[in-house]
């Protein structure tokens, strides 16, 4: 290629490469737009535009079939903060979230600890805690309805058996909630058991022969040494999912008790659930929602963090 | 087939500029080997030549054709990766086939079923059928068309991936890194098939290495390349014994070059450690320099010479390295030597041993103080060196 | 506890002792439904513990769930709906996924950001403003309803973008330089390689989905409509006290697919819905 002939050239389309270039460049931002479009316009469709309509809805006084709505400020808050049955709704929420989350904890690192510990058995046990995880909630609930129900369920006639008194239990204001807890925790364990399994499966074998050396003779002395702290990390972000998935409460409670006897399993989204869908006020329903939405969101950023952290051990 | 030609090639990712302006011609039919230190910027102008990376400046051109914008697919090269990327869930033949599919069939023809009922299509199945065979055939894995990459070794993936680049009759043939994943023993074996593939092909190949042996053992010419420039374009021959840069010096050759200080005389006399080299460099009178000695043009010598002790001793069985600690040099100087049939080159010198070095002047090179070669000529009056011959450039 | 160390005889006895016991708990649920589902209506109402029926009522009451409700019905909306999520679900979440994963273009880091802004919302906070906009939309009462709130899973995005950069750049490349197209390098090149994690994240949105509750109770109300677990709860409303035995063979029908593919696919199963807890 003679020097003269390039630099003609050069001289005459120096611009020209660059725009080209720049071409394929618009070609594939392009694609890149056009693969992630669906997804960026149904995430501000059903996501982002709606966790936005309820916060401006809870600022009004909407109601379902309503001419207009009128904007009403933090009204609905405060009527919330005024309300008994809101208030109510709010602690029996956080007092199933304290009931559940060290009895699914709890169990779960129990039963893993306990499947680990030995050979027989292991994938049976295990299939068996995770069974209640995936089976649908609703069609367990019913069954448990009918395991307690008062004059011939199950659980009356195994205390009449053993000469107890049996109760009315999803009846019984002092009982029914704790009761919800029992079925919330039979659901979540075997969910947190996986997880901990993972986490017991991932502690290097060698810890617990050096702990061995080290005179660390009992199975008791092992764990603190070794397992506990070895699962630091996973058992607080089971504790904090546990408690996500806690406060999510529902199914159990609009099927069983429909929030009753006397408002004592009212829980937050079930009052969300009568006010928005049953009465149809929404700008009310909303600010439940958004109340909802700030102990879920905090308890996300929560696991976020603890993510995040695990990541940086490595 | 065609030539390659690269003029002021930029790159820059975010503020690191990765290719300073690379110019770069390369032959129809030409094996050239763009070889550096990993992150020196080969890989991304072998990405820039095959459309996958967008240059910031500068043009390239492809037989005659100017191929700004144009597509990967549409430039028609083929590429063989480091790692091979083969796609997992195809067979060996349907890998291969690939580029093929993609190009001589539609959309509508590519279906399954009823792909095979269209017009045409049936005839270009065929066809394809009888490349993805014939290109089996050359690489040697015939009888393994049917299985899925999983199930090969690394050798074989790797013919795998010369198939895949093999049937689309390219214009060039890039190849990136291509026998780094494969152990020491098969890769040597690879080298001489690529070369052997080469001659065949007579295709213009451009192989990115970080590997000067492969480097030199399979190509025409050596392009080396340090942040983001070329130093030296040249035969391999030249680029070891004619180094352009102390850089490239330094780069090329195993063990590497010994670089001793040098003092040019005001009439150009070059000394080395105050003796006497018989070589007369033309450029840089009056100033300090660094010679460069590779370890076979040094040699022991029972007369005058450097004197120092060797402190260490490498032996690979066909050839053996002393270092040899000088006074006054930094680093040991590196021999090398014939064993000896009867091992006695071992006894004495691991034992602290006394040596004197002598060195062949006509494989001497010198750099100036930025690196860059100075050419020599012999001196005129030869005393101490009778062998001296005429200067190269 | 002794991870390495086989358990003497003792231990091992007293793990199946304590094991035992919770196996039970978690299982009797499921077998006093089984239970129920096979005994006479005589059988059901005793009040004294007869753990297996005198009198094999299984096919009447099996018989009779599938009669007295559209059971069937149920069945086939479950499959319909599950079935059209994931899918779309799919073709939703994979080009999104690629595209953040391997291309390089302005906006990416916001798009991903916006990624996980949104997988911090909780699928019950957007209900109200969604029936409201179905509402305006007239869309409430129809499959529509149940199926396009979950067409966008962000949560699929983040898992398949995650599994897709472990995917070698170079196969992309040499896809490009074979001549496929973006669009066709996510479905003929991401996609076969993401099988393992599609498949575990399919099961979790079939799981999520079949036993969904909260959104199907708002969005319908017409019983053609019905998924399971709605179609169980009418059951219950209309025949409780009275029919526990149909009751209970049509709740252990609506739990039956599940249970019968974490049989088959276990280790899927549970990585699958273990997935939402550890990413």
């Amino acid at each position: 290629m003679a020097e003269a002939s390039l630099a003609a050239r050069s001289g005459a389309r120096a611009e020209a490469p660059r725009a080209l270039a720049a071409a394929l460049r618009r070609r594939q931002a392009l694609a890149a737009w056009s693969l992630t479009g669906p997804a960026l316009l149904l995430m501000a469709l059903l996501l982002i535009g709606p966790v936005a309509a309820v916060a401006l809805l809870s600022l009004t006084d909407y109601q379902l079939g309503a001419r207009s709505l009128a904007f009403v400020g933090l009204d609905n808050y405060a009527d919330l903060a005024g309300d008994r049955v809101f208030w109510t709704s709010l602690t029996n929420t956080l007092l199933y979230v304290a009931l559940v989350v060290p009895g699914a904890v709890g169990l779960g690192l129990g039963v893993a600890l306990l499947i680990e510990a030995g050979g027989s058995l292991k994938s049976l046990y295990r299939a068996v805690f995770f069974v209640p995880v995936m089976a649908t909630l609703i069609a367990m609930a019913i069954s448990w309805e009918f395991m307690l129900q008062p004059s011939f369920g199950l659980v009356n006639l195994c205390l009449r058996a053993l000469g107890l008194p049996g109760h009315n239990w999803l009846q019984e204001p002092d009982l029914a909630l704790p009761v919800l807890a029992v079925i919330g925790i039979w659901q979540l364990f075997g969910f947190n058991m996986v997880l901990f399994l993972a986490g017991l499966v991932s502690i290097p074998r060698q810890l617990y022969e050096a702990a061995a050396m080290d005179g660390a003779r009992s199975a008791w002395s092992r764990f603190r040494l070794v397992t506990l702290p070895m699962l630091g990390p996973v058992l607080l972000f089971v504790l904090v999912i546990s408690a996500i998935r806690s406060f999510q409460v529902f199914d159990t409670v609009q099927v069983l008790t429909k929030g009753g006897p006397a408002k004592a399993t009212e829980v937050l989204l079930y009052s969300m659930y009568a006010e928005g869908f049953e009465f149809f006020r929404s700008g009310y329903a909303s600010a439940i929602t958004v109340v909802f939405l700030v102990f879920v969101l905090i308890l996300t950023l929560v696991k976020a963090r603890i993510l995040e952290r695990r990541v940086h051990y490595g | 087939m065609a030539g390659i030609e690269l003029e002021g090639i930029r790159k820059s990712f975010g503020p690191t500029a990765v290719l300073k302006g690379v110019s770069l011609a390369i032959a129809d039919g030409e094996f050239l080997s763009l070889v550096g230190p990993s992150g020196c910027g080969k890989s991304t102008l072998l990405r820039i030549i095959a459309g996958l990376e967008v240059q910031d400046a500068g043009r390239i051109r492809i037989g005659s054709r100017a191929v700004e914008g144009i597509a990967a697919s549409a430039r028609n090269l083929a590429m063989v990766f480091q790692s091979y990327a083969l796609y997992p869930h195809l067979t060996v033949a349907e890998n291969i086939a690939v580029p093929l599919r993609m190009r001589r069939l539609s959309g509508l023809q590519r279906l399954p079923l009823v792909g095979g009922l269209l017009p045409g299509s049936r005839r270009e199945r065929a066809a394809i059928d009888a490349a993805v065979r014939s290109a089996a055939e050359i690489l040697d894995i015939g009888h393994l068309l049917q299985r899925k990459p999983a199930q090969l070794s690394g050798g074989q993936r790797q013919r795998v991936a010369v198939g895949r680049a093999l049937v689309r009759e390219p214009e060039a043939f890039l190849l990136d890194e291509p026998l780094s994943n494969l152990d020491a023993k098969l890769r040597v074996h690879m080298r001489s098939e690529i070369a052997g593939l080469h001659r065949r092909l007579a295709t213009t190949f451009v192989y990115v290495t970080h590997d000067q042996a492969e480097a030199m053992t399979m190509s025409d010419r050596i392009a080396v390349m340090l942040d983001g420039e070329l130093l030296q374009v040249a035969t391999p021959h030249e680029v070891y014994h004619r180094p352009a840069d102390r850089r490239v010096a330094e780069f090329i050759g195993s063990p590497k070059i010994n670089l001793l200080p040098a003092a040019i005389g005001g009439d150009g006399a070059v000394t080395l450690l105050g003796l006497p080299t018989g070589r007369v460099a033309l450029e840089g009178q009056g100033q300090a320099a660094l010679a460069g000695l590779r370890p076979e043009a040094l040699h022991e010598t029972r007369g005058r010479g450097l004197a120092g002790r060797v402190v260490h001793l490498e032996n690979l069985g066909s050839e053996i390295f002393l270092h040899v600690a000088v006074e006054g040099l930094e680093a040991p100087l590196v021999v090398r030597r014939e064993p000896e049939p009867d091992g006695s080159h071992a006894a004495p010198r691991l034992a602290d041993g006394p040596v004197t070095l002598d060195f062949d002047a006509r494989r001497l090179v010198l750099f100036d103080r930025q690196g860059r070669a100075l050419p020599l000529r012999a001196a005129p009056r030869q005393d101490a060196r009778p062998r001296a011959e005429a200067a190269h450039g | 506890m002794s991870a390495g160390r086989p358990l003497s005889r003792r231990g091992a006895v007293l793990r199946h002792l304590a094991l035992a016991p919770i196996a039970l708990f978690a299982l009797a649920p499921f077998l006093w439904m089984l239970l129920t589902s096979i005994k006479p209506p005589e059988e059901i109402f005793l009040d004294t513990i007869r753990l297996w029926p005198q009198h094999f009522y299984g096919l009447e009451n099996y018989a009779a769930a599938f009669t007295k409700a559209p059971l069937g019905r149920f069945l086939l909306n479950g499959a319909v709906v599950t079935a059209s999520i994931f899918l779309l679900q799919a073709a939703v979440a994979l080009p999104a996924a690629y595209a953040l994963a391997k291309l390089r273009f302005r906006g990416r880091e916001t798009v991903f950001a916006l990624v996980l802004l949104c997988l911090l919302i909780p699928p019950q906070a957007v209900a109200v403003p969604l029936f409201l906009l179905f509402f305006q939309l007239g869309i409430l009462n129809s499959y529509a309803a149940l199926i396009v709130p979950f067409t966008i899973s962000v949560f699929g995005i983040f898992l398949m973008r995650q599994f897709f950069r472990t995917v070698p750049d170079d196969l992309v490349d040499a896809a490009r330089i074979d001549g496929i197209s973006e669009f066709g390098i996510v479905w003929r090149v991401m996609l076969p390689t993401a099988l393992p994690a599609l498949t575990a994240f399919g099961i979790f949105s079939v799981v999520a989905h079949w036993n969904d509750y909260f959104w199907p109770l708002i969005a319908v109300n017409a019983e053609h409509l019905y998924t399971p677990p709605l179609g169980v709860v009418a059951f219950r409303n209309e025949e409780a006290g009275t029919s526990y035995g149909p009751l209970m063979a049509a709740a252990a029908i609506i739990i039956l697919p599940l249970v019968l593919l974490f049989l088959f696919a276990q280790r899927r199963f549970i990585e699958g819905i273990t997935f939402t807890g550890m990413k």
